[in-house]
């Protein structure tokens, strides 16, 4: 019981620790140059820290493109030779999806790149909780046999 | 002592839904299933109609498109598969022209002899090998059908017309149990589900001479799916027809509710064919993540065949990776498991079986996941096809014009992250058990369980990288 009450201590220290973990760069203002075309994002991960002040430029190189952030529910689009803009707080960390939101072709739902605001503190408390699990799992089961048996 | 799941919810626990007099007596009539399936037929009749008409358009906007590959899919692996085991059988309307014929009628009970050819299925296909094959040959198109209307239709179209073929030579559900593409995860990931159909009293079935369950009579058809109902002890087979439900003069069939996971115990009809379906199903939904909710043009390119070098690329790696590359991963941990147990007696072969169904929760918890993320940001689009199904410009109840609206898609992460890990605890709770069905003594089943455990907490870990890291 105590080993439970233990696993169950450090576990929500961690968890805790996760969820409030600080940006660990001064926030900063960060400019990315998008170019959209047919069925990807390029550049198609953007990496920034949260608290950055996140300016993005949008080009198509073919038709009509869409830009969508999860998470924040912020759009902007692009022609080709129109520009798009936008600009946000990135305040939300984790992984988040950006979608073409304009119908481009027929794998316009597929057409996605990914924000991620770090530190991902959302990976590593789900990781974290697996692990405990796993770990802790593994404790219960050898001892409840040993008192058994 | 009760044997209880995460020490609350005791295995052997079930509630029989049939006691109720209404549930009962809807399952009795002939006319259900019956007319869920000729509703599921008209929809799928629209859905032909609109794949054809909407031909290599961009597939957001088609009904069949966003019916099949949003709706359908999402429900089966939601709510379908998981809860009610396979419901979708219950009411699917491929199999339909093949019942008909063989029957002679739809409604009525013509009487024991069927029609058609009736030959037996090879023995040696009596398996799910076939399924396997054939829904991974499926996903080599997954690319084309996902998005483009013909495609879909191409494919609905050949698995009805197979559907078909299959019932005029074969007897019975031979289509439905050895070749339905739709089939073998459902039969595998129903052995999770929280339903069941089985029969009460042995007592009442041993004393009925004639298992009319069996050969049928004036009330209802022999199990079309050449099940013993009086008998049988998993969902993976049971189409859940509801044939015996019909033909039981005792009401000794019951629609049971279940805590998750209980099949996974049964120790019958273990094989390599079911691990190999475990396999596939994880390598699938990798291989789909990367490619549709993955922000890699090239790969994207692959599979949408703009390249006859990529598509070919894609199609060796996927296959590599499914029929290959996850079983040998998965071998390396059993026989890791073998050593670790010092079990020299248990064959390596019944090890690595038998622990491949820890890979059901895993795996439908990793699937669930993935249709999450593909039904909340394009949910919104099937307000728009159900008011204009053929893109004739109609506004059949006045949503035509909703804009495309992802719902929830900022917490598309924490949803994915948690439903991972409820699978993960299932498949632990389920994996220890296993280990002890496995191995002859506590002690083995103790050690032999660590790398299997090491081997989903990983596989869990590699999931929820790829989905939120
Ligand atoms: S096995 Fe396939 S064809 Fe048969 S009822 Fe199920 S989904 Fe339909
Ligand atoms: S046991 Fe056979 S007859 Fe009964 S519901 Fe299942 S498939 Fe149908
Ligand atoms: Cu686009």
């Amino acid at each position: 019981m105590k080993l439970r009450k233990n696993i169950l201590i450090i576990s929500s220290f961690i968890v805790y620790g996760l969820w409030f973990m600080p940006g660990s760069a001064q926030a900063a203002e960060r400019f990315f140059e998008i170019k959209a075309k047919k069925f990807s994002y390029t550049p198609n991960i953007i990496n920034v820290n949260r608290g950055d002040t996140v300016k993005i430029r949008l080009l198509s190189e073919d038709v009509h493109h869409g830009f969508f952030v999860d998470g924040y529910g912020i759009k902007t689009s692009a022609h080709p030779g129109m520009e798009g803009s936008l600009k946000f707080i990135a305040d939300k960390a984790g992984r988040y999806t950006f979608r073409c939101s304009v119908t481009c072709g027929e794998f316009h739902p597929y057409m996605v790149g990914y924000l991620v605001v770090g530190p991902n503190s959302r990976f590593w408390l789900y990781a974290a909780i697996v692990l405990v699990i796993g770990i802790g799992s593994l404790i219960t089961l050898n001892r409840a046999r040993k008192t058994n048996g | 002592m009760a044997d209880k799941l995460f020490g609350l919810i005791d295995l052997n626990w079930r509630f029989e839904l049939t006691k109720f007099k209404l549930i009962r007596n809807l399952f009795k009539s002939r006319w259900f299933p019956l007319l869920a399936i000729i509703f599921n037929l008209f929809i799928f009749v629209i859905i032909l109609i609109s794949g054809l008409i909407g031909g290599f358009s961009a597939g957001n906007y088609n009904f069949g498109i966003m019916i099949v590959w949003i709706l359908w899919w999402v429900m089966l692996m939601f709510i379908l598969v998981p809860i009610f085991s396979r419901a979708w059988c219950l009411m699917c309307p491929f199999p339909v022209f093949s019942d008909w014929l063989q029957r002679g009628a739809l409604f009525v009970v013509t009487g024991l002899k069927l029609k058609g050819l009736g030959l037996k299925w090879p023995k040696a296909l009596k398996n799910m090998w076939v399924m396997n094959i054939l829904f991974l040959v499926t996903t080599f198109f997954s690319g084309f059908f996902t998005v483009r209307p013909l495609a879909t239709f191409i494919l609905l179209g050949g698995i009805i017309l197979l559907a078909f073929l299959i019932g005029l030579v074969f007897e019975k559900r031979s289509f439905c149990l050895y070749v339905c593409p739709v089939s073998g995860f459902q039969g595998l990931y129903s052995q999770f589900a929280m339903a069941e159909v089985r029969r009460k009293d042995p007592e009442i079935c041993k004393n009925h001479k004639v298992k009319t369950c069996y050969v049928g009579n004036e009330c209802g058809y022999g199990c079309p799916w050449m099940l013993t109902p009086f008998n049988f002890t998993k969902n993976t087979y049971c189409g859940m027809c509801l044939e015996c439900f019909k033909s039981c003069p005792h009401d000794n069939m019951a629609f049971n509710l279940r805590p998750p996971g209980v099949d996974l115990l049964v120790d019958e009809k273990r094989g390599l064919d079911e691990a190999w379906k475990a396999f596939i199903m994880l390598g699938i939904a990798m291989v789909f993540f990367l490619t549709m909710q993955g922000p890699w043009g090239f790969l994207k390119d692959w599979v949408r065949g703009t390249s006859l070098k990529g598509y070919l690329t894609f199609i060796s790696l996927h296959t590599a990776f499914s029929l290959l590359i996850v079983p040998a991963i998965f071998l390396v941990f059993s026989y890791l498991s073998k050593s670790f147990s010092g079990a020299k007696e248990v064959s390596l072969k019944k090890i690595f079986t038998n622990f491949s169904y820890t890979l059901v929760p895993l795996g439908l918890g990793v699937w669930i996941a993935f249709s999450v993320g593909i039904v909340l940001p394009n949910g919104s689009y099937i307000l728009h096809i159900i008011s204009d199904p053929f893109a004739w410009g109609w506004n059949l109840f006045g949503t035509r014009s909703v804009p495309w609206t992802p719902v929830f898609t900022g917490a598309l992460g924490h949803l994915q992250g948690a439903v991972l890990i409820v699978f993960y605890l299932f498949s632990l709770a389920y994996g220890a058990r296993l280990s002890r069905q496995t191995y002859p003594t506590e002690e083995q089943a103790k050690r032999g369980w660590i790398p299997i455990l090491i081997f989903l907490t990983l596989a869990t870990l590699a999931f929820l990288w790829l989905y939120i890291g």
